[in-house]
């Protein structure tokens, strides 16, 4: 019986709404407003009965580190606080909002925790003091262990409630490093903490694809000498390998779906081509002489992006599934490649070489307007899209030596920063869909 | 009684020393204990025996004809050596973006179609490479077509397409890798390895 309350415990945190919220209300953060203003925030340490345990300070701590990430906030110094700064505020429940309002706090986020052993009780809070109104309360069950595991969770609640999206806390990222001396593949959480690698096989491994349920991913690997396609089942130790003939690369999943689309050669020609999570042909989705790679899905399934060399020099182009239309996207300079489709569905994101720069551009879908986000960086490729399309992920040389690192920057090219810090070159981002298990 | 003692402690160690010193010609310095000459002598005593020895008398018996089939084979196989190295050395370049082959890489292709006929039992894999300009995906696919346009071009002179395999390695193993025009150059290739 202890064993199975326990696993009960790993499972799940028992999280429950707290009386007296008020309905969400998505016009704190209009996430497609690009000069957004960024929100004052302020999160003091919580009240943890008994004292003394390190909870309540490292509790703020994430949150604000979590929701910084974000750059839909600004974190107010807790140097400015008009309490004491390292002290729990008097009254979690009840917040004396005249201390909040003078430092200009638009959101306020208390939280107020029991700790018996190993298990803590937690109350969370999103005020908004000018308002003097709750706008959410949660509370958790779990091991104190599990303390980032809640914060996560209470701070993707915060993001759905001001902006009506899960925002990026469940999220994980893939990528290649060479550290080893060789490409594998790693993966990290959203804001590029725990790093493990997933392969080990001292070859060259490429292009990371998760599926729509994150429990499969798609890659390249030479590990048997040629570019073949592996897919693999990420927690059952299952897969299978596609192997024709020539190259066997750029995998992308169908979203909600179990098939994906690839680039396979073996006809002499790299054509994009449907298979099944089998490793079986099911169509052939482009028939054009030259190149066609990098299909990129619509978050509806119905239409991929691609690069093509049809043109005669590499272009974005969208193909219709069901009428086979197909329309170039880019006109702009002379090489386009990296389709990446936001999960909003409006745009796409890709990268463009221009006089030995590559940049990120983002492409609106209908508009067809580019709007270019990296400037006087080197160069700056890959770019993924975050599952709730507020964030891109990319590889970037800005730091000098041509070496590659991951950055990550908003939908609109603001707050470009270093994601992961490893040795050797980190590259091709892959940013995982909303995966809560 | 104690000077005989020195008496035989002078014939075990110095006179056997001595014998030594004199046999090895010239020493300039003289050893610091005599025990440590011995070690340097004895290595050196073998070895002057082989320089006496006689050469073998094979070399001698060996015939002008016998010799010259010698020499011509050995000459075969450099020939072979070198045009095999030739062969899986000379690789063929191409432009920027692009798989097409040119006059100079078509005449080093008709080369090693020949080469390939007078070694029929071989197998090659053409590679196909990429400078670091591009992105990763699409270099992928155009190594690929590089090495898919050279073993057309092979099949086409009559060379069995199974003796043929292609293998893209996109921008993955540059040959030079600077970040110039003249690296880039190189490093849009197709070459050849053995299975």
């Amino acid at each position: 019986m202890r064993i199975l309350i326990k696993i009960l415990f790993c499972m799940w945190i028992i999280a429950g709404s707290l009386a007296g919220t008020a309905l969400a209300q998505y016009d704190y953060i209009d996430i497609r407003n690009p000069s957004m203003r960024k929100i004052p925030l302020a999160v003091p340490p919580f009240q943890v009965i008994p004292e003394g345990s390190d909870i309540g300070a490292r509790g703020a701590k994430l949150i604000s580190q979590y929701l910084d990430f974000t750059a839909y906030f600004k974190i107010i110094d807790p140097g400015a606080f008009l309490i004491p700064p390292n002290r729990p505020i008097p009254d979690p429940e009840n917040v004396n909002f005249s201390n909040w309002t003078p430092l200009g706090a638009e959101l306020l986020i208390t939280g107020n925790a029991l700790a018996q052993g190993d298990l803590i009780d937690l109350e969370l809070r999103l005020f908004d003091p000018f308002k003097q109104s709750l706008l959410l309360g949660k509370r958790y069950k779990g091991y104190a262990r599990d303390l980032e595991k809640i914060i996560r969770r209470f701070c993707s609640e915060v993001i759905y409630h001001l902006t009506g999206h899960w925002g990026v806390f469940d999220s994980k990222i893939a990528f290649i490093s060479n550290g080893t001396g060789n490409k594998e593949i790693y993966v990290c959480d959203f804001d590029g903490s725990n790093v493990r690698r997933l392969t080990t096989y001292d070859s060259i491994t490429l292009n990371p694809a998760w599926s729509s349920d994150g429990k499969w991913m798609a890659y390249t690997s030479y590990a048997k000498g040629r570019p073949d396609l592996y897919i693999q089942n990420l927690r059952e130790n299952r897969g299978t390998v596609v192997s024709k003939k020539g190259i066997n690369i750029a995998p992308a999943w169908v979203p909600d779906g179990t098939d994906l689309a690839a680039t396979l050669s073996f006809s002499g020609d790299q054509e994009i081509y449907l298979l099944s999570r089998q490793g079986q042909v099911i169509r052939k989705l482009t028939d054009r002489w030259g190149i066609d790679t990098s299909p990129t899905w619509s978050p509806d399934g119905k239409r991929f992006a691609f690069v093509s060399s049809r043109s005669g020099t590499p272009q974005i182009y969208i193909k219709e599934i069901d009428t086979g239309r197909v329309e170039r996207l880019t006109y702009q300079g002379r090489y386009n490649t990296q389709p990446n489709w936001s999960p909003r569905g409006d745009r796409i994101a890709y990268s463009a070489m221009e006089r030995g720069e590559i940049n990120i551009h983002v492409i609106d879908v209908d508009t067809r307007t580019p709007v270019r986000l990296t400037y006087n960086s080197g160069k700056n490729e890959s770019p993924t899209w975050s599952p709730d399309g507020s964030l891109i992920a990319f590889s970037t040389t800005r730091e000098g030596g041509g070496e590659y690192r991951l950055y990550v920057m908003t939908a609109y090219g603001t707050d470009q920063r270093r994601l992961v810090k490893l040795p050797g070159e980190q590259t091709m981002p892959a940013w995982s869909p909303r995966i809560t298990e | 009684m104690k000077s005989r003692l020195w008496m035989v402690l002078m014939l075990v160690f110095i006179l056997p020393g001595l014998l030594v010193t004199a046999s090895c010609t010239k020493k300039g310095q003289k050893g610091p204990t005599v025990t440590e000459q011995y070690g340097q002598t004895t290595p050196q005593q073998p070895q002057r025996q082989e320089q006496m020895r006689p050469e073998g008398p094979e070399t001698g018996a060996i015939d002008e004809e016998e010799l010259a089939r010698r020499r011509a084979e050995e000459a075969r196989r450099r020939d072979m050596q070198v045009s095999r190295e030739a062969f899986l050395n000379e690789h063929l370049y191409f432009p920027y973006d692009s798989s097409e082959l040119s006059p100079r890489a078509q005449t080093k292709l008709r080369k090693k179609a020949d080469w390939l006929r007078k070694n029929p039992g071989l197998t090659a894999i053409i590679e196909g490479h990429c400078d670091e300009r591009g992105t990763t995906e699409y270099n992928l696919a155009l190594g690929d077509r590089r090495a898919e346009s050279v073993k057309i071009f092979l099949t086409n002179l009559g060379i069995a397409p199974t003796r043929l395999l292609t293998i893209s390695y996109g921008e993955e193993r540059p040959i030079d890798p600077g970040h110039s025009e003249s690296a880039w150059a190189k490093n849009r290739r197709a070459q050849f390895v053995f299975e």
